[in-house]
């Protein structure tokens, strides 16, 4: 058998920030996983493309203040279409207080400004 | 493992078109799990007749804002469409960025697109070696054309040739001289060469040089010319773009010679003894690998090559004739 880990990144909704997505698509990568980078998408389009692409992760990255509506949204459509087996990660500035709220919403892990990347790696190739 | 009852549920499922069958059957074929030899048996009746279009070139030329325009005009016809698009693993990792399906975005959302990518996973050629069985998956699901777009390639990258019914070699201005274009391997696999960014400087002589290299091919009487379209693939208006009505004509019109001639005989066979040998020489391998384990004898003749006691081949015949040919007794 030849598996590989798959992973979609997306940065969420309109946010700018391009680097941090760009740096951690390449440590997954690198880690001799598949990242599908698709830049900046609405929650339909990341979900869709997860299906079609059967990742086994879902990575987001958003510094612009937009998390708490488009991340849990992107695991309600999830939910909606029955599929509990994809993890949803969130990435970048996200005040600590909000944490909580994004967990409970289905988002399995948070990594905030100055998480190291092999910690990132290691939560992505445990997904299996 | 799953069950083999799940497996003819999502085969099912795929038939209806339910595209997260699809990819999960996409995945298990492409992973090469222990049942996609069943899974392969039971869609395969259900293949062969989509319309294959390859798109090749080098990394950079335009092939996937290429796809993107082509699907728009497929979707325009009414057609469903699957796209494929390879890009490569990493030699080292094994790790792959797969990053051409940003370029195909405005399609994510269309129900009568579905695409997909895939890291070529260390195989050479411009494909991986799941390509085959990823396109009967598609058509299985009733997609009516199939894109496959290659991984950048070289001048040699052109497994494609084998699976498309059509095969569409992006080229740029300014790659080269007029020899360079007659060089044999993948100028010679186009049925149609499209001259992508040909609003640049130099568009001009390469359209020409691509021309001669052309003209001077002797075709049999009847036999598809190879023909250059210059197109424009990136605009900041419609209008900027160009020849993508005409890429798509000739695509048309390729097919349609292939069809009044009965061409698509020879696709077709040709698609499907390439698609055996492949099968053949895997499972082939398997076997005899799978009959060496635990006997310590896969290592031993390893060993002996490399201590020059022995060669690869003498050791395939050897095992070949000890394995699976059963001489008669004399």
């Amino acid at each position: 058998m030849k598996k590989a880990i798959r992973v979609v990144i997306a940065r969420l909704g309109m946010d700018a920030h391009w680097r941090g997505s760009v740096v951690v698509a390449r440590a997954i990568r690198d880690a001799g996983m598949e990242v599908i980078y698709l830049g900046n998408q609405m929650p339909e389009a990341i979900v869709e493309t997860a299906i079609q692409e059967d990742v086994n992760v879902i990575g987001l990255s958003t510094l612009s203040g937009n998390h708490l509506e488009l991340a849990p949204e992107v695991v309600r459509l999830l939910r909606e279409k029955g599929i509990r087996d994809i993890l949803v990660i969130l990435g970048g500035t996200i005040p600590p207080d909000d944490i909580p709220k994004l967990k409970a919403a289905g988002i399995a892990e948070v990594f905030g400004t100055g998480s190291s990347l092999e910690k990132i790696v290691r939560f992505v190739s445990g997904s299996d | 493992m799953k069950k083999s009852k799940d497996i003819d549920e999502m085969i099912q499922q795929l038939f209806a078109g339910n595209r997260r069958a699809a990819s999960r059957l996409i995945t298990r074929v492409e992973n090469e799990t222990e049942d996609h030899h069943e899974i392969m048996k039971k869609i395969y009746p259900r293949t062969g007749q989509a319309t294959i279009v390859g798109i090749t070139g080098s990394g950079g030329a335009g092939k996937s804002t290429l796809t993107d325009h082509l699907i728009q005009k497929f979707r325009e016809q009414g057609k469903t469409v699957g796209v494929i698009v390879v890009d490569p693993s990493s030699p080292f990792s094994g790790g792959a960025l797969l990053g051409d399906r940003i370029r195909l975005q405005r399609h994510f959302l269309d129900d009568g697109v579905y695409i997909r990518s895939l890291a070529s996973r260390g195989c050479l050629g411009g494909l991986s070696s799941a390509t085959y069985n990823v396109i009967r998956i598609l058509e299985a699901m009733g997609m009516d054309i199939i894109i496959v777009e290659t991984l950048g390639a070289g001048q040699d990258e052109i497994d494609i040739i084998h699976i498309a019914n059509t095969c569409i070699l992006v080229a740029t201005p300014g790659m080269g001289d007029d020899i360079q274009a007659m060089k044999a391997g993948i100028m010679e696999i186009a049925d149609i060469i499209a001259l992508n960014k040909s609003d640049l400087e130099g568009a001009n002589r390469s359209l020409r040089q691509l021309q001669t290299a052309l003209s001077v091919a002797s075709l049999e009487e009847g036999q598809w010319a190879p023909r250059v379209i210059p197109t424009v693939s990136i605009g900041s208006r419609p209008e900027d773009l160009k020849g993508i009505d005409e890429l798509a004509s000739a695509i048309t019109e390729h097919q349609e010679y292939l069809h009044t001639t009965r061409s698509i005989d020879k696709v077709k066979f040709e698609r499907v003894e390439e698609e055996l040998g492949l099968v053949f020489k895997d499972e082939l391998q398997r076997l005899i690998f799978k009959g060496l384990r635990g006997t310590g004898k896969k290592r031993k003749y390893i060993n002996s090559i490399i201590e020059g006691k022995n060669d690869p081949y003498s050791v395939v015949e050897e095992i070949l004739n000890t394995y699976l040919i059963r001489k008669k007794k004399k």
